[in-house]
């Protein structure tokens, strides 16, 4: 594509705050005919919010936004497509029990004597479709169609309505390699009919195979726009992770002869679909940090370790006993211990109070007949509110009042009380304070030197660095690989999460 | 288990109580006499706690599993069948203690089909529970054959109409269940672990909760407690009305519990407030019975009364929506 193509959405110096949060800080975006504009960016680095800033669901309130040039402002997604800017979700917003010609033109059918049209209808949606190599039968309903061809239909119908820019939000997110493929020869031939496409995914191979430009936003920021050619994977990564590759070199903490005897070894452990075989052992008094981009299978393969998602294939082995993890209660019963990603969703009870919550998955334990009295429950509870310095007016306060940090203490808290031997930490310093966030690090390498065995994945690679005994890379749902010693720097994971080295494709049975 | 916050909560309802008992005075200043004869008592007050019983004790039923963002619409339903199982048994002469077993067995079957559907195959309370409500009936009937079954045996009568200590039995019988219900579920860990899953199901699952079986033996228990309402239905008038036994109860019965202030939405509950939420009901029903106003107005009063009470308890309900409010605007949506 050529450099010099004209840009025709643009926006500029876009800020967007949501309370006393800064979503987008002065963002400069601009998107040319001709061009598939790959948006990256891990969890809250800003695309959403870009994204529906772009097409009217958010308002604006600082910034230009300039369609050819000239100024715009919508309020509405409506008045957005009407401009020309058009979009298809990674879960296709159509409607699935009207007929395929409907999703088409409802709301601009074509009209005789005041009666909708069937049969220009009908002939103008199969002409449609026929630009996008698409036979089908256009009156059937559209939810007996796959969801590649909704998704075909779904750009069709962006395209009708809108015509300038086409932005597909993670459109290959439930797509097989071979509709992939259908899907990307769409996109070039839009491309070359000179719309300007904004491609949101998180898949490297995909960003290298389709884009002609991409550009990175981290925490709000804009880190740069550049033509893909300049590029390569590892400067991608560390774009979208912000890693300073001087930093921390050598800078290893836990050394793995430090670590204990073997607690337990997964063999083939897998989950179509989900987490491919994988094999791992897992040592008393060590900590493996799990790194990967977001789509990586990295809470995958943690549910399926607790679970919460049985494995379909593979051992288990704890202290030399083979023996199986069916669910979160078997879990729970040989001593493991989880603490979800998403605290709010998974975690906390928020409207019980900080008591209940830490005592809850001990007394779980116990059963329903054993219940620990209320003393008992007040004294278990201000032991943990002291160790771990949990910020609460009182132990009878809701937990949902407490501040994020706090919010993860209690549920470490939980755990600790039933005297774990195996924790999984999904993204425990995500969304805390600074403060909270040297805390929560500092107790995960104490937890180790008592000899528990932890599971940490984190988006934080200096973070993983500081307490990981090994780090665990994951690439397209399996482990890609693991690394030892003075491999455990910045750069070496960057490298691997990047997979320079080439790439199995993404298999997706 | 003495709770900091719970005399702040009792106010509310002890307050609506006294009000509807304040304006029953009013309207009709015999209300609060009670008067001593042939062993029992009588009056107006003696009148709410036996009549109301039946409410209170779908109410106690009701109330863990509204607590657990359920629902159970086949109280009403399952109070007949349980009725038609104890009139037949009863008129095929088989021991009281058989009769009862068997009623109530009924009643805990069909608790624990609707427990199934909810927690094993995932369909909605509201639905799950609604097949019941119709299907009930048609079994009540085919038990009885279309016709009102009545029967004289004088112990299954008592259950209905009987006294102890001058207290009308079907009160006493309340009273008990109430006790020991809540006794049950604050003694044991139960409260804790229904609240739990009643405020987040996901994170109860992630600590390790066995969420479905508690929920399949929380429906098995408003299943049981239907059947005891069945039974003091049947043996309140001598017979087993398949069509009109129970009829609409779990509409009064969810009031009961949603005045007694557990939320729709789950989380924390209160037995003993939920039969209070019962008595005041009933308090209002006997209110305009007394009171001489012409029965059309009977409905009318009532969801005025309803209203109010709700109203009163709104506060908390504006609390809740403020605190969700923000949530959502910190995590960034509009």
């Amino acid at each position: 594509m050529t450099e010099t193509s004209r840009a025709v959405l643009e926006a500029t110096g876009i800020t967007k705050t949501f309370g006393n949060h800064t979503a987008l800080r002065n963002v400069d975006i601009a998107f040319r005919a001709g061009e598939v504009h790959a948006l990256l960016g891990e969890n809250g680095a800003g695309k959403s919010t870009l994204i529906k800033i772009l097409t009217g669901a958010y308002t604006l309130e600082q910034g230009t936004i300039r369609l050819d040039g000239e100024p715009v402002s919508f309020s509405t997604p409506l008045q957005a497509q009407a401009l020309g800017i058009g979009t298809v979700y990674q879960e296709v917003n159509l409607l699935p029990n009207m007929t395929v010609m409907d999703n088409l033109f409802i709301g601009r059918q074509p009209r005789r004597f005041g009666l909708v049209d069937k049969r220009t209808m009908e002939r103008q949606a199969r002409e449609i479709l026929a630009k996008y190599g698409l036979d089908i039968d256009v009156r059937a309903e559209l939810s007996t169609y796959s969801v590649a061809v909704q998704q075909i239909i779904a750009i069709a119908r962006a395209v009708e309505l809108s015509g300038k820019v086409l932005i597909l939000d993670e459109p290959t997110a439930s797509l097989d390699a071979a509709e992939v493929e259908k899907l990307f020869d769409i996109v070039r031939r839009l491309r070359d009919r000179g719309l300007a496409i904004v491609f949101i995914t998180h898949f490297l191979d995909q960003v290298f195979a389709l884009s002609d430009r991409v550009t990175v936003l981290r925490n709000g920021q804009l880190i740069g726009t550049r033509p893909i050619s300049d590029i390569n994977r590892t400067e991608l990564v560390k774009m979208m992770l912000g890693k300073d590759l001087a930093l921390h070199h050598g800078d290893i903490l836990a050394e793995e002869s430090e670590v204990g005897e073997t607690l337990m070894s997964f063999r083939g452990y897998g989950l179509k679909g989900k987490v491919q075989p994988l094999d791992l052992d897992i040592h008393k008094g060590e900590v493996i940090g799990v790194a990967g981009l977001l789509g990586s299978g990295r809470t995958e393969m943690a549910r399926v370790l607790f679970g919460i998602d049985a494995a379909d294939s593979g051992r288990l082995s704890i202290d030399g006993r083979e023996t199986t993890v069916r669910s979160p209660r078997d879990a729970v019963e040989l001593g493991f211990g989880f603490c979800p990603e998403d605290r709010k969703l998974d975690g906390i009870f928020g409207d019980l109070s900080v008591r209940e919550n830490i005592v809850i998955a001990m007394q779980a334990r116990l059963g329903w007949f054993r219940a620990l009295s209320r003393d008992e429950q007040l004294e278990i509870a201000g032991n943990y509110i002291e160790a771990l310095d949990i910020r609460t007016a009182s132990a009878e306060l809701p937990v949902k009042l407490l501040s994020g940090g706090n919010q993860q203490k209690v549920i470490l808290a939980r755990w600790l009380a039933t005297d774990p031997r195996f924790l999984i930490l999904d993204e425990p310093t995500r969304g805390i304070d600074v403060g909270a966030h040297a805390e929560i690090v500092r107790m995960i390498s104490r937890l180790r030197e008592d000899g528990l065995a932890l599971v940490v994945i984190s988006s934080e690679l200096d973070e993983v660095v500081s307490y990981s005994s090994r780090v665990v890379v994951m690439r397209d749902r399996a482990i890609a690989a693991e690394l030892h010693g003075a491999d455990i720097n910045v750069q070496r994971i960057v490298e691997t999460i990047a997979g320079n080295e080439t790439a199995p494709a993404e298999a997706h049975p | 288990m003495k709770s900091l916050s719970l005399p702040n909560i009792f106010s509310h309802q002890i307050l609506a109580l006294l009000g509807v008992l304040a304006i029953n005075w009013l309207v009709f200043p015999g209300f609060f006499d009670v008067t001593w004869k042939d062993g029992r008592l009588f009056g107006s007050l003696i009148d709410v706690i036996n009549r109301g019983a039946p409410v209170a004790i779908l109410a106690i039923g009701m109330t863990p599993i509204i607590a657990t963002r359920g629902v159970d619409l086949s109280v009403g339903a399952v109070m007949a069948v349980a009725g038609a199982v104890a009139a037949t048994f009863a008129v095929s002469g088989h021991p009281l203690v058989v009769t009862l077993a068997a009623a109530l067995a009924i009643g805990i079957a069909c608790g624990l089909w609707n427990g199934m559907l909810i927690a094993f195959l995932g369909i909605q309370p509201f639905v799950a529970t609604l097949v019941l409500m119709v299907a009930g009936r048609g079994l009540a009937q085919l038990i009885t054959e279309g016709s009102i079954v009545t029967f004289s045996d004088p112990q299954l009568i008592f259950i209905g109409t009987g006294s102890v200590l001058g207290l009308p039995m079907p009160a006493v019988i309340a009273f008990v269940l109430m006790l020991a219900a809540h006794l049950f579920v604050r003694r044991s860990a139960m409260g804790l672990f229904i609240e739990a899953i009643g405020t987040n199901r996901s994170a109860a699952t992630y600590t390790g909760l066995r969420s479905r079986s508690l929920i399949l033996a929380i429906y098995g228990f408003g299943g049981f407690c239907a059947g005891v309402a069945g039974i003091i239905a049947a043996a309140d008038i001598r017979g087993a009305d398949a069509n009109n036994a129970g009829l609409w109860l779990e509409l009064d019965a969810i009031l009961a519990v949603v005045i007694g202030g557990t939320s729709l939405l789950g989380g924390r509950f209160s037995i003993p407030l939920s039969v209070l939420g019962a008595v005041i009901i009933q308090a209002m029903n006997t209110g305009i019975l007394v009171s001489g106003f012409p029965p059309e107005f009977n409905l009318i009063v009532k969801a005025g009364v309803i209203m109010i009470i709700l109203i009163l308890q709104s506060a908390r309900i504006g609390e809740v929506v403020a605190a969700f409010r923000t949530s959502r605007q910190s995590q960034g949506k509009k």
